[in-house]
């Protein structure tokens, strides 16, 4: 059987004394975009902060290709691999764009500034202004540029498409579409339903910190009672 | 007219000189948020460690570079095994920091003893310049120099390479900067050594303008905290304009009005806090 790409096996986490994740397992399969779905304050970037290291996981596994990171510092974990387009972007804002792409290099592979250019031709007009004075969606895809920079293996996503015109949800829907069919393994957190369905091959959903459904994106989209009770809100 | 040449030409030499002493203070506190108190006491340990070596006839760049290397390691202990447990607590760094500056008074004074340390200038630049026909003690265009340099060279450092893209990185938003997997605490480290460093080499070179004595620690850190001020929290450029200012305040302030030469000197700092309480070149830390 081939090793996954990332699972999280019953992985608890703690903010002070709120407990945020009950025992919650994942698998995001090689090559998959896997879809990670639930109502506001589910807990879908909490699960991300476990990955990432941002936060330690009190008890469970993280494993990343077979290796576990659960625990591990966020440095060692991108060294591991991974690479976050975090929520609210995140990026910068008083590097220029440029500076924010290349301290994010690590890796030999794909990914370079000009890589990120040839992408994102909107981030070359602008390399040498502040991010901080980019638009919202310039603003997310330099995040998506800088997490690339990083020749990641996993990919984890949190609402890319959040706050965004609905020209820029598409174009970083095609992105996404293109990445994962290069072969990156992906996490896409979303509350915009039509995009993650139309990129996902698998779809988990959580609830109040516990998974409550995990299928295939096709099972997930026949399976009213389900969508209705946990993403009612969509 | 030679009073203004030569009041001039002082003015710059004192600007140099406190920006030496106050580039460092401004980088920690720049940078990383640590208003470190102990920086007087540093630059005043640079000094004494100077005079040693320079006691033994070593080369004088050369002791300076070794003090500043040594007070730059005692920066970074400093930072590992008391700061870093402080992260976010100001009250906490002011009082260790200043416990700090006390305590290395205090071993200074038990090393060196309570008489003033003179530091020589290399030998080939103590005779005087002459300019427009007035003699000016050379070695003060010399620590001119050296503070243009070191300014120069920290601008091209945090401005113009990775390293200090990485930095500001970390600086904007420390928890992403990790996130995207740059070792941030090692890279806190390394600046809190050049802060330290910068200290221990400004007492060295400006050692023999002022030499090492008890008391030089609590003379200097005043007028760091007044350059920052005045220049800007955390800003290199600030920090430069704001030492030639104090300096050119300081010289002509206490050659044309000998018994207020504390308030010419305070009297500005507490107009821009009035005024302008970023500094002039300081923007709003986040
Ligand atoms: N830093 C924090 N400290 C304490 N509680 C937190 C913190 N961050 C999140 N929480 C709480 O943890 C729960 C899960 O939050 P999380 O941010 O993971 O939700 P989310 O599914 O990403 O929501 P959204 O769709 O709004 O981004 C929420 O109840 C939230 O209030
Ligand atoms: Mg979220």
């Amino acid at each position: 059987m081939a090793v996954d790409a990332l699972t999280l096996r019953d992985v608890d986490a703690l903010y002070g004394d709120s407990h945020v994740l009950h025992q919650v397992s994942l698998t995001l399969r090689e090559g998959a975009l896997l879809a990670l779905l639930g109502r506001n304050g589910a807990g879908k970037t909490t699960c991300l902060a476990s990955v990432i290291g941002w936060l330690k996981p009190r008890s469970g596994s993280v494993n990343v290709f077979g290796r576990e990171v659960a625990g591990l510092s966020p440095e060692a974990v991108v060294q591991a691999g991974v690479a976050l387009v975090p929520q609210g972007r995140r990026i910068f804002p008083t590097l220029s764009v440029r500076e924010n792409l290349v301290v994010a290099q690590r890796g030999r592979g794909l990914w370079n500034t000009e890589r990120v250019y040839e992408t994102f031709p909107r981030l070359r007009e602008r390399k040498s202004q502040a991010a901080g004075s980019l638009s919202g969606g310039e603003q997310q895809m330099l995040a998506i540029g800088r997490a690339l920079m990083g020749n990641p293996r996993v990919l984890l996503m949190d609402e890319p498409s959040e706050g965004l015109a609905p020209q820029i949800v598409a174009e970083v829907g095609r992105i996404i579409a293109r990445l994962c069919a290069e072969g990156l393994s992906i996490v896409l957190v979303e509350q915009n339903l039509n995009l993650a369905l139309s990129l996902a091959q698998d779809v988990a959903i959580i609830n109040t910190g516990r998974i409550v459904f995990t299928g295939t994106a096709a099972e997930m989209a026949a399976d009213h009672a389900t969508v209705d009770r946990h993403l009612g809100v969509f | 007219m030679q009073f203004w040449i030569v009041q001039s030409l002082n003015s710059l030499a004192m600007g140099g000189l406190l920006f030496l002493l106050s580039a460092g203070f401004s980088l920690i506190f720049g940078l990383l948020r640590i208003p470190n108190l102990a920086h007087g006491g540093l630059f005043m340990l640079g000094a004494y460690l100077g005079a040693t070596l320079l006691g033994g006839q070593m080369n004088f760049w050369l002791a300076a570079l070794l003090s500043g290397v040594a007070v730059g390691l005692l920066g970074v202990v400093l930072e590992a095994v008391l700061l870093r447990r402080l992260a976010g607590n100001e009250q906490g760094q002011v009082l260790v920091t200043l416990g700090v500056s006390f305590i290395i008074a205090d071993l200074c004074l038990m090393a060196f003893g309570g008489d003033p340390m003179p530091l020589g200038a290399p030998r080939s630049l103590r005779p005087p310049v002459f300019i427009g026909g007035f003699a000016f003690p050379g070695y003060r265009l010399v620590v001119l120099g050296c503070a243009l340099a070191v300014a120069v060279l920290l601008w091209l450092l945090l401005e113009r390479t990775r390293l200090g893209a990485m930095i500001r990185a970390g600086v904007d938003d420390r928890e992403m900067a990790r996130g995207v997997g740059i070792k941030v605490s090692r890279l806190f480290s390394a600046v809190f050594f050049l802060g330290a460093f910068l200290a221990g080499l400004g007492g060295v070179i400006g050692g023999p303008i002022l030499s090492a004595y008890p008391g030089l620690d609590a003379d200097m850190l005043p007028l760091a905290l007044v350059v920052v001020i005045l220049g800007g929290v955390g800003s290199l450029p600030g920090a430069l304009v704001g030492s030639f200012i104090i300096g050119a305040i300081y010289n002509f302030g206490s050659a044309l009005f000998p018994d207020f030469a504390y308030v010419v000197l305070f009297l500005p700092m507490v107009l821009v806090l009035v005024i302008k309480p970023t500094g002039l070149f300081g923007r709003v830390l986040r």
